[in-house]
């Protein structure tokens, strides 16, 4: 491979296998004790993607991570980068770099001998590992801060140290543990957009863990939402905002009214505490089934008393919270609460306050509806 | 990885374990060798003698706890929690009777209240040969490390409880016994047990001070070298485990019940000045620091006297060991040559095992008992090892044999001594370091051994020179573990300065005394200036 030329070569190197199936996990499991932290999760990861493994604290992600890098090696199953069974390989063995949540550089080295860390042997004369090292710092855009410690740098910049580093060996994976979470919020919605153009430009195939929904909706191809050690859904961000597959996936992604109901006598009706709501994904269930459903409050409009289309509902104002960009209104339509967000000026219009009372219409095919298991 | 464990337990198993069991079986055999159950401890539990000297060990030991924890405690505050000035003078002071054989101030305890003491009248008849020397020896030898426990303890105190403390105006005195010593209660706990095991199991005092006051680290020595029953010194060397032991428990107890009220995020407390507070304070610490500087202070004097009390005239004749013992001066060179080795082996193996416990692979029970064994040797006694280490390698049939009566079974003695201090110290520092710098090498294919000589070592400089300066100064001063393995060419000093004071010559052992004192107080030094230097280098990524 060309050094002068790395970017370009990587890219087109990339496109053409994009596509490809580079990373195949099947059946993973992982006990600790009687603790089990991974239940038989299956997933694929195309050449090239960026994938990001999302959920709460303690739902799996991180295990499932360090069982591809081979630090915590599973119990059952199998994980094939590229065809080869890497399940039981040590770590260095595989193919991958890793950024930790910690970052982890070496405090006592530079940071240019930190970059240059794991260019040793044979194939790394120290000419070529000068200008790697000069390559990566100057794509991470730190070359002016070459011979500082780490704990002369800021943390966005330990940051992209421990990126150059991890990339230094050119790894067919990268795989980044909440790289973003010791960060302060201005800094990290900065350097996860640098991550996204830098993983694009470079096309390696990028595995990441995070907790934070946002991020994860930002820089992802595809997500893994994750939740007790099992896969609940996944997909584009696109498809797990509009389309969750399960009530978990529904409350965790976005903000979202719960309520329960049961399936109402007529075609594509519910009726929840008394109150009957028109929901399409309620038509193919049978009638009295039990079910959850979910209203995200941008898809809660509100209406004056003669504007209403039919089937809206007569709802109390409760409390208004002023978040900037929109107003979100807690409602209460009988025994039924809701939220709304309506942009200020809408609100303004329709001259409500605490106390008032609204029509509110719920459009019938953005109602998310879940059977629940009996 | 797996390697270094299995090496680590077969150090640990070979020089302790092996031993202390062979120490064990020897307890329950009759002298021609063969099955006496619990015969022996019969004999012991019927002999009044043997049964009062174990009284004595633990009365003494309370006793001497009881004295040096509440004034310790006073001490350490003063260092912690008041605006005194000089306190790094007061910490390094302190540290004094750390650097000296234990021998040393009892021998000034004799020179000044002894028969020819100067101030044998203030005793108005009593005398200082027997319990009162040992419990006032003992005070002063125990002190720095009850006090060093305490700083430990009080020195991580919450501003924040003080604060809400004040918030809720609580008194002074309310203040103190309802945040401050509950926050140090753990610490009190781990000072008195520490001092009671200390004295317990300490060996020079009694056997300089104590008279015809019979303790069980005297008669393990009168058993063995006195008498040769090694069956009945086996005995007496694990009624002597059994308070080590106990006292070992509690206070593992008490450290694991500290660690879990230290909260990560308390906010340090920053004394402020007060007059009525600090003025005593002060007025303490310089009492404490002239007694401390005082006895140590006869003792040298001691050693320059030509002849005590008649002839005050100075002189250096006391210097010439040839002298008082064959090996003379030699015993000293010898002794720094034990040290040294001990220092850089000990500091190696105590370093590298603690690495491969803590960052090597958790599977399976042996990193569990590789990590319980290697704090087991704080537990065992300096005599009971020693007798331990007899009983193994002199027995006919250990191919390890070759080892008896060379520098090295000195030099291993000394290492499993003094190992679990330095243990604890390593495992410390390593814990401080990200635990992930082994897996971010490994995903870069660097092989563990680079990572540890180029990242964990480095890092760790500190901690490894203090472990080694620990290991040098007690292999310097350590009597009791030697005693009984020491061979005609292979004399320590401290060994040979308890022959000079049995064979009645106080000024040469106080002189030998002084001796061990100034060369690790030259190892302290040197440690403090490397230290420095080491500061300077790495103050970049300190930062």
């Amino acid at each position: 491979m060309t050094l002068a030329l790395p970017d370009t070569a990587a890219v087109t190197a990339a496109a053409a296998r994009r596509g490809e199936t580079y990373l195949t996990v099947d059946e993973l499991g992982k006990q600790f004790g009687t603790f089990v932290a991974l239940h038989r999760v299956s997933l694929t990861v195309q050449t090239g993607e960026f994938v990001t493994f999302l959920g709460p604290s303690g739902c799996g992600k991180t295990t499932l991570l360090r069982g591809i890098a081979g630090l915590d090696p599973p119990t059952t199953g199998r994980i094939l980068q590229q065809g080869r069974d890497i399940t039981h390989l040590p770590p260095s063995e595989r193919d991958f770099g890793i950024v930790f949540q910690s970052y982890a550089l070496f405090p006592n080295l530079t940071v240019t001998a930190n970059v240059a860390y794991g260019l040793r042997g044979a194939a790394w004369p120290k000419p070529r590992v000068r200008d790697r090292v000069a390559e990566l710092l100057g794509i991470v855009g730190l070359a002016d801060q070459r011979d500082k410690y780490p704990a002369q740098l800021s943390g966005g910049q330990q940051q992209r140290v421990a990126l150059a580093r991890a990339l230094a060996n050119e790894p067919g994976l990268l795989l980044l543990d909440e790289p973003l979470s010791a960060l302060d919020a201005i800094v990290r919605q900065h350097l996860r957009q640098e991550i996204r153009s830098l993983q694009q430009r470079l096309g390696v195939t990028t595995i990441m863990v995070t907790h934070d929904q946002e991020e994860a909706m930002g820089v992802s191809d595809r997500i893994v939402v994750m939740s007790r050690g099992r896969i609940e859904q996944i997909g584009t961000p696109a498809d797990i905002y509009d389309r969750p597959a399960s009530p978990f996936v529904a409350s965790f992604i976005g903000h979202s009214t719960h309520f329960d109901a049961v399936v109402d006598s007529s075609v594509g009706m519910v009726l929840a505490h008394g109150v009957r709501i028109a929901a399409q994904a309620a038509r193919p269930l049978l009638y009295g089934a039990r079910v959850k459903c979910f209203v995200r409050p941008e898809h809660v409009r509100l209406h004056r008393g003669d504007g209403a289309p039919a089937g809206a509902l007569t709802a109390r104002v409760t409390g208004m919270e002023f978040l900037g960009p929109v107003c979100r209104v807690s409602l209460e339509a009988g025994r039924l609460h809701l939220l709304a967000a309506v942009p200020p000026a809408e609100l303004a219009a329709l001259d409500i306050g605490p106390g008032s009372v609204v029509e509110a219409s719920l459009p019938a095919e953005r109602v998310m509806v879940f059977a629940e298991d009996v | 990885m797996r390697w270094g464990l299995w090496l680590a337990l077969g150090f640990l198993l070979c020089f302790l374990a092996l031993p202390l069991g062979t120490l064990l079986l020897r307890a329950f055999e009759t002298p021609q060798g063969g099955f006496a159950g619990i015969a022996n401890f019969r004999t012991y539990a019927t002999t009044p003698a043997l049964l009062a000297a174990a009284w004595n060990s633990l009365w003494t030991a309370a006793l001497t706890a009881v004295i040096v924890v509440p004034l310790a405690f006073v001490f350490a505050y003063a260092l912690t929690r008041s605006c005194i000035p000089g306190k790094p003078f007061f910490r390094a002071v302190m540290l004094l009777p750390l650097l000296a054989p234990s021998l040393l101030p009892a021998l000034a305890l004799i020179y000044l209240f002894g028969n020819q003491g100067m101030l044998r009248g203030l005793l108005m008849g009593g005398s200082i040969y027997g319990p009162a020397g040992i419990v006032a020896a003992q005070v002063f030898y125990c002190f720095p490390s009850a006090a060093l426990i305490l700083s430990v303890a009080l020195s991580t105190a919450d501003a924040r409880l003080y604060e809400a403390a004040a918030a809720l105006k609580a008194s002074r005195l309310r203040i103190f016994h309802t945040v401050t010593l509950p926050g140090a209660r753990y610490g009190l706990v781990s000072a008195f047990v520490v001092v009671f095991t200390l004295v317990v199991t300490d060996f020079g005092i009694p056997k300089v001070i104590g008279g015809q006051f019979p303790v069980l680290a005297t008669d393990v020595y009168k058993q063995v070298v006195g008498l040769q029953d090694f069956n009945m010194g086996a005995v007496v060397g694990i009624v002597l485990l059994v308070p080590a032991v106990l006292a070992f428990v509690l206070d593992r107890w008490a450290s694991r019940q500290r660690a879990a009220t230290m909260s990560g995020r308390a906010v340090p407390l920053r004394p402020a000045p007060r007059a009525a507070r600090d003025g005593p304070l002060l007025a303490l610490c310089l009492v404490v620091i002239a007694l401390l500087l005082g006895i140590v202070g006869t003792a040298v004097w001691g050693s320059l006297i030509r002849f005590w009390p008649y002839n005050l005239s100075l002189t250096l004749d006391n210097y010439d060991f040839t002298r008082f013992d064959a090996a003379g001066w030699g015993a000293v060179w010898l002794s720094v040559r034990i040290a040294a080795v001990a220092a850089v082996l000990g500091t190696a193996i105590v370093f590298v095992v603690a690495y491969v416990l803590e960052r090597g692979p958790q599977q399976g029970p042996l990193p569990g008992i590789g990590r319980f064994a290697a704090t087991v040797p704080l537990a065992v006694p300096g005599l009971v090892l020693g007798l331990a280490y007899v009983l193994f390698f002199n027995h006919p049939a250990n191919p390890l044999g070759v080892l008896y009566g060379t520098l090295a079974i000195l030099v291993l003695n000394s290492i499993v001594h003094f190992y679990t201090v330095g243990h604890l110290t390593a495992v410390t520092a390593i814990r401080q370091l990200d635990p992930e710098f082994e897996s971010v090498g490994a995903s870069m294919r660097v092989p563990v051994w680079v990572t540890f000589g180029r990242v964990t070592v480095p890092m760790c400089l500190p901690a490894i020179l203090d472990i080694a300066v620990y290991m040098f100064v007690n292999a310097m001063t350590t009597v009791s573990a030697v005693i009984f393995l020491y061979g005609p060419d292979t004399k320590p000093a401290s060994v040979a300065m308890v022959h000079m004071d049995e064979a009645g010559q106080a000024s040469a052992a106080a002189a030998m005394g002084v001796v061990i004192l100034s060369i690790t107080v030259t190892a302290k030094l040197a440690q403090l200036a490397l230290g420095a230097v080491l500061g300077r280098a790495s103050q970049a990524w300190r930062r």
